[in-house]
């Protein structure tokens, strides 16, 4: 069954389908940013696939490689149970976009809030694109590979003691 | 940040008024967490409400952020095993066992684990199970009144505990999963003492059934309280017990076996309705469902080693590292390099506490991953609680939250 979601892709999509392969079992579509809405929805409502789930969505920061940035897309289907994961390379730079899939699952709410958090993909389209995991004080994105693991950035600052200068 | 204001209300002379409906409300804005009894996890909802009744909610999760991602990308792949521990701590078994479950699929060996550790990590992650339910609904109990119930599942749940600490030394924080298999074999007589264990928790979870199962006021506070359809919770990617309460059948256990999961007789129940009193009732069952599952693996047990004897991914022995030249390097590199896990990616997922437990694994070749996302299930779930919780009164906040069992450490993460 899963290979035929991958060539079903490739017969429908074609150029906005990328590469796709199949490592460990697991299904993998490498797609156009610009397709993705049209490829989910095509994913989501089409009887044989029947991808009724968001299962997962996050980024993947390749430091030093063109594009950069690369947000992957977990879909399963319930009542076929099958699964397979779209890539998305975001050829933006240090602001990287791409489209906001909250239309299609609910579940893409906190996910891309969770990916602007940490990774500061930019979701078009998102209704509610607030930090979830950090504080709104925070600054940067700390899951990108150039953010250094040691900095602190505490919200409150501690209180000096009564017999500390000030 | 919450706007803050004083409101003046004219209130109007309640004596000429003619009934409580035309006394002046206003929406008001109310604080539940981070730091309340029934928020356990730590997390913050503000709610607004008109008179009782909630007209909008705002969930803010993240105090238990710990860095779980950043940290992966800078331990090795066995490093990481204690962070799983944390990942839902009322079940770290079965956290440490998915993550293994995945490097192994990255690492291509998952037929190649031998069988008494497969089986091994199916009794302890079922006993595992049985003691996040016993928190999930000893905890919502006792936020409903009912303490007696409480005191019983804490009671339950320690004796497992207890079982489990023989086994790895630690009550909670186990690390006894490898890549390749678990750490150390069974104690002599454990088989048994478990058996006698679950007896005593078989029997204190049919008392706690029995005070609660027919009971007006539990009922009252549960039923029809919390309710999600169960297109709407597929659309928020909800699994585990939340979803089975909306009638879908849905286990990676049952419909993606991993480990020996194909091998055991066991159900998996479902809810009708999806509210509140369904999440109870399908816990319930799934611990007895559980208790099926380690009943047939005792019998069962295979004889037999219980690491991968593959020198590149498990420890040597250790009189051999103390006694060889080869084995004190083979330690060695294992420790400092880390397993070397070739190139690529893989999505490892298995039936949690909560749901699926999904680890995304990115591997540059080296003995570090170069990203290690967890798929945690209640944060995707706590994000459907808003809208679950809209249009109850105040008081349903409780059972709802409370079934929904958000577990900071993998919410948050």
């Amino acid at each position: 069954m899963s290979a035929a979601i991958l060539s079903a892709l490739r017969e429908r999509f074609g150029d906005s389908i990328a590469a796709t392969h199949n490592y460990r079992g697991d299904e993998t579509a490498v797609i156009a940013p610009d397709a993705l809405i049209e490829i989910c929805h095509f994913l989501r409502d089409e009887s044989p696939l029947a991808m009724k789930c968001l299962m997962d969505l996050t980024c993947v920061d390749y430091l030093g490689r063109e594009p950069r940035f690369e947000v992957v897309y977990h879909l399963y289907s319930p009542t076929l149970r099958h699964r397979v994961r779209l890539k998305a390379p975001l050829t933006d730079g240090e602001d990287p976009q791409i489209d906001s899939v909250t239309q299609l699952w609910h579940s893409a709410d906190w996910y891309e809030r969770e990916a602007w958090d940490l990774y500061g993909v930019r979701f078009r389209g998102h209704p509610d694109l607030r930090r979830v995991l950090l504080y709104d004080q925070f600054v940067g994105h700390p899951l990108r590979k150039d953010y250094p693991k040691e900095r602190r950035q505490p919200l409150a600052r501690r209180a000096p003691a009564p017999d500390e200068e000030t | 940040m919450i706007e803050r204001r004083t409101l003046a209300i004219g209130l109007p002379d309640w004596r000429e008024l003619e009934s409580d409906d035309q006394l002046p409300t206003e929406p008001l804005r109310i604080n539940m967490g981070p730091s309340h009894p029934a928020m356990h996890g730590t997390v913050r909802i503000v709610i607004t409400v008109e008179g009782e009744t909630i007209v909008g909610a705002d969930v803010e999760v993240g105090y238990l952020h710990r860095c779980f991602e950043k940290e992966c990308e800078a331990a090795t792949w066995t490093q990481i095993f204690p962070y799983c521990d944390r990942l839902n701590y009322a079940s770290p078994m079965l956290n440490t066992v998915g993550y293994a479950c995945a490097v192994e699929k990255l690492l291509a060996i998952t037929g190649e684990i031998p069988l008494r550790a497969q089986y091994l990590r199916v009794i302890t992650g079922e006993l595992s199970r049985i003691t996040d339910h016993l928190t999930c609904n000893g905890a919502s109990a006792m936020e409903l009144g009912a303490f007696t119930v409480f005191l019983w599942m804490m009671k339950a749940r320690e004796w497992i505990y207890a079982a489990l600490e023989e086994l790895c030394g630690a009550r909670l924080t186990y690390s006894w999963v490898r890549v390749g298999g678990v750490a150390t074999d069974l104690p002599s007589g454990w088989i048994e003492r478990v058996r006698r264990i679950l007896a005593k928790v078989r029997r204190a979870v049919d008392d706690c059934a029995r005070l609660l199962v027919d009971s007006r006021i539990f009922r009252d506070r549960m039923e029809g309280v919390g309710v999600i359809s169960a297109e709407r919770a597929l659309s928020y990617a909800f699994t585990g017990p939340q979803l089975r309460s909306t009638g879908v059948a849905s286990d990676v256990r049952k419909d993606h076996p991993y480990l020996v999961y194909d091998r055991f007789d066991f159900s998996v129940p479902v809810g009708a309705r999806g509210d509140s009193y369904d999440r109870f009732m399908v816990r319930m069952e799934e611990m007895s469902q559980s208790m099926r599952i380690i009943d047939q693996a005792l019998d069962n047990l295979p004889p037999g080693p219980i690491l991968l004897d593959d020198p590149a991914i498990s420890l040597p022995a250790k009189p051999e590292v103390y006694n060889t030249i080869e084995g004190m390097i083979r330690h060695f590199k294992i420790i400092f390099d880390g397993i070397k896990v070739p190139p690529g990616e893989v999505y490892g997922y298995t039936e949690a506490a909560n749901g699926e437990l999904g680890f995304y694994l990115v591997s540059d070749g080296t003995g570090r991953p170069y990203k290690c996302r967890c798929r945690g299930p209640s944060f995707v779930m706590i994000s459907a609680l808003a809208g679950m919780i809209k249009g109850g009164g105040v008081a349903d906040v409780v059972p709802t939250f409370g079934m929904m069992n958000y577990i900071g450490g993998e919410g948050d993460r």
